[in-house]
């Protein structure tokens, strides 16, 4: 504990609290407070029940009610902590409730039943948390289809997105053509175009090409990132142009060049895009709800959506399956974080 | 096999003409080296030769056949690169196997032949390292076992002993040499440096912007350059130029009038009209001090000693105001400031006509 103390207040040179120490900790912890706290409400809530979510004040730990058998009475029921009009409190267990009375009983002795004003009970309860929310939407909904679909689409776009866009950054890094940057520059130009400019029309060729409402129709929109062929070009630039020439010596062909030479060395950069595309696909949520409209076909982020009804939004299910979504793209940034940094500091991207 | 023939070539990048009407003949088992100051075009003509580029106009034969247009792969030729080139997520062993497995060899061979190259070259015990574990002396020997491995027709070597440091450079420089005389393969050899240039070849390509200026034996160079360049190219400390006359045919040559009263005949026999420009070159090792017995041949203010040892180099500013350098052997006792008379051999001399070129008959 004191170490963690010490840790925290770790100031800069002497004892005294320099005013760049105080803005570097309010600076550090209010970022945190502002990025992971909505992260850990999100985690708390989604052990909620939909009572317990409806609340106000909301509460950042889930809390169930405490209930009891009592001799007498068939259904299990809720506990109160009840003040009683002599002052005394006693915990006590409601029978039924009519308008602002509640009548209660002692579980302790259950032939008494005492009225009570039901301004003056407090719902007896304790940290608890509600794992129906995790495991109804496995047993009773798609969820598995929909993850079976959101992993297709996720891997196989990233493995396209690598492919075709390695290529493309040889070509634009390694060979001398006319026109070669008006290539590069027509390629960052649709950096500029953002996705709900060219929605109607992508529709449209989805659909002429018979994609519509095909996991492929997700797939290969979005597989040729200029993002993607802008930053591996970077990296191949940085790949000697002596040892492609040291490949030919070695009767390379061009595609073994690429696939035994450039490609391997390029595999910091690869592993960064991989990352980018991997949470792009995942987190993907306008293009598939417009591609997809069977239900068996839909997407995690979609399929979520399906919990929103139009006269009833199932919270809870929501909050719990979100948190299961974001756990590949956690894990992914745990084991990654290396070459995310570094893809980061490389192409300014994020 | 491995005789290599180029004939008029030319190659341009866009506007600029690196390589204007090469001719060169290389013989089977020859170690040819290619010197020039930087720019002159000797890996461009290099790379020509191992078909990276292609010229933009002439003919390059290997062995007779006109490979002018045929890749790289298909030259039979092997390169050593300045960078040395390894792949560098690859092990030794797999570096020197990636050609012979390109060129679809059985396995044993390739084995085979590894064995054989790394025994060669001393690097059996990294075969299984990366390029990046290896020292600059032994990536310098990897480059080269990839080439050795592949059988080559001809060895391509750009500049293999830039990057290393002085004392690897000389040790490297005997090793290649020893290779060489082992393999008995034609090699062509880029290099900056004259030493390497001077140690190493059976014949020397001096080259200038993208025009050879001499092709001869190394001794050959010292001994008879040229032209001006080359005169002034090989050989270090560079030689001394004096700007000279003729003065009339002497006894058997003619005469020419240096400096302020210097005079000089030598056995030249090209006609030059009397007070024809013309330039005299001695070499710093060739001048010394004058004695009793013999007259001073000029005189010179010295401006730096820098005393070696085993030899004195002696920096000195003639009457005209241009330096001379002089190279004294043992140790001079000389002061700056101090004028000292100093005297050369006619026979030891160099002379250039005005269009630079050396003058028919010495």
């Amino acid at each position: 504990m004191k170490r963690i103390a010490e840790f925290l207040l770790r100031r800069r040179g002497g004892s005294g609290w320099h005013w760049t120490d105080i803005v570097t900790w309010v600076w550090l912890v209010g970022g945190l407070l502002i990025m992971f706290g909505p992260a850990l409400w999100l985690v708390g809530s989604s052990f909620k029940s939909p009572a317990q979510l409806a609340e106000f004040p909301p509460t950042l730990l889930p809390y169930v009610s405490q209930q009891a058998t009592v001799e007498g009475y068939d259904k299990p029921l809720t506990l109160y902590d009840v003040t009683l009009e002599n002052g005394e409190k006693r915990r006590l267990a409601e029978i039924r409730r009519i308008g602002i009375v509640a009548q209660m009983v002692d579980p302790e002795n259950p032939g008494e039943v005492i009225k009570v004003n039901i301004q003056n009970r407090t719902p007896a309860r304790e940290v608890g948390f509600a794992t129906e929310n995790y495991t109804e939407p496995f047993l009773h909904f798609d969820f598995l289809l929909y993850l079976r679909n959101s992993v297709f689409v996720t891997l196989m776009a990233t493995l396209i997105t690598l492919v075709t866009n390695s290529m493309a950054a040889f070509a634009l890094s390694k060979y001398q053509f006319r026109g070669r940057s008006l290539v590069m520059l027509l390629i960052l130009a649709t950096l500029m175009v953002p996705l709900s400019v060219i929605l109607v029309p992508l529709y449209s060729v989805i659909s002429a090409m018979g994609l519509f409402n095909s996991l492929w129709g997700v797939i290969l929109p979005t597989v040729a990132t200029p993002t993607g062929v802008f930053l591996l070009r970077q990296y191949m630039l940085t790949i000697p142009d002596e040892l492609l020439d040291a490949a030919r010596m070695d009767k390379a062909s061009e595609w073994q060049i690429y696939w035994r030479i450039v490609l391997p060395l390029t595999a910091p950069a690869l592993a960064v895009l991989a990352i980018f595309s991997v949470v792009w696909r995942w987190n993907d949520f306008l293009w598939p709800l417009i591609v997809l409209s069977r239900k068996e076909l839909y997407t995690l982020q979609v399929g979520l959506n399906t919990y929103a009804g139009e006269l009833n939004v199932q919270w809870h299910f929501i909050l719990a399956m979100t948190v299961v979504t974001m756990i590949p793209v956690v894990l992914v940034f745990i084991f990654l974080q290396r070459f995310i940094t570094a893809g980061i500091a490389g192409s300014g991207l994020k | 096999m491995g005789r290599i023939t180029l004939s008029d070539i030319c190659k341009s990048f866009g506007a600029v003409h690196v390589l204007h009407g090469i001719d060169l003949d290389i013989a089977e088992g020859e170690l040819v080296v290619f010197v020039g100051p930087s720019g002159c075009g000797k890996s461009t003509l290099l790379r020509l030769i191992a078909g990276l580029e292609k010229p933009t106009s002439g003919k390059i034969e290997i062995n007779g056949n006109d490979v002018t247009r045929v890749n790289a792969a298909d030259r039979g030729l092997a390169m050593v690169f300045q960078s040395y080139a390894l792949y560098p997520h690859m092990s030794v062993r797999q570096n020197m196997a990636f050609g012979l497995e390109n060129a679809h060899l059985p396995k044993s061979e390739i084995a085979d032949r590894i064995a054989e190259a790394s025994r060669m070259l001393e690097i059996g015990d990294y075969l299984d390292r990366r390029p990046g574990q290896l020292s600059g002396g032994q990536r310098q020997r990897v480059a080269i076992g990839r080439a050795i491995v592949r059988n080559p027709t001809a060895f391509l070597l750009d500049e293999p002993l830039s990057n290393l440091d002085a004392e690897l450079r000389v040790s490297m420089r005997a090793e290649l040499a020893s290779l060489h005389a082992r393999l008995k393969t034609t090699m062509i050899y880029v290099t900056h440096d004259q030493i390497e240039a001077m140690t190493l070849a059976d014949r020397i390509v001096v080259l200038r912007k993208g025009r050879i200026e001499q092709v001869d034996t190394p001794l050959n160079l010292f001994n008879r350059p040229a032209n001006l360049f080359v005169a002034g190219f090989i050989g270090a400390p560079a030689m001394n130029f004096i700007a000279a006359r003729s003065d009339g045919a002497g006894n058997g040559g003619t005469a020419f009038r240096y400096l302020d009263d210097g005079r000089v005949e030598l056995p030249v026999t090209e006609p030059l009209s009397n007070g024809a420009g013309a330039t005299l070159g001695i070499r710093p090792q060739h001048l010394r001090l004058a004695g009793n017995s013999d007259p001073a041949s000029f005189h010179a203010t010295v401006t730096l000693v820098e005393a070696l040892g085993a030899e004195t180099v002696v920096h000195t500013q003639v009457a005209g105001g241009e330096k001379m350098l002089a190279v004294l052997p043992g140790q001079a006792e000389l002061e700056r400031g101090e004028t000292i008379a100093l005297t050369f051999d006619p026979a030891n001399l160099h002379a250039f006509g005005e269009n630079g070129m050396r003058l028919a008959g010495i």
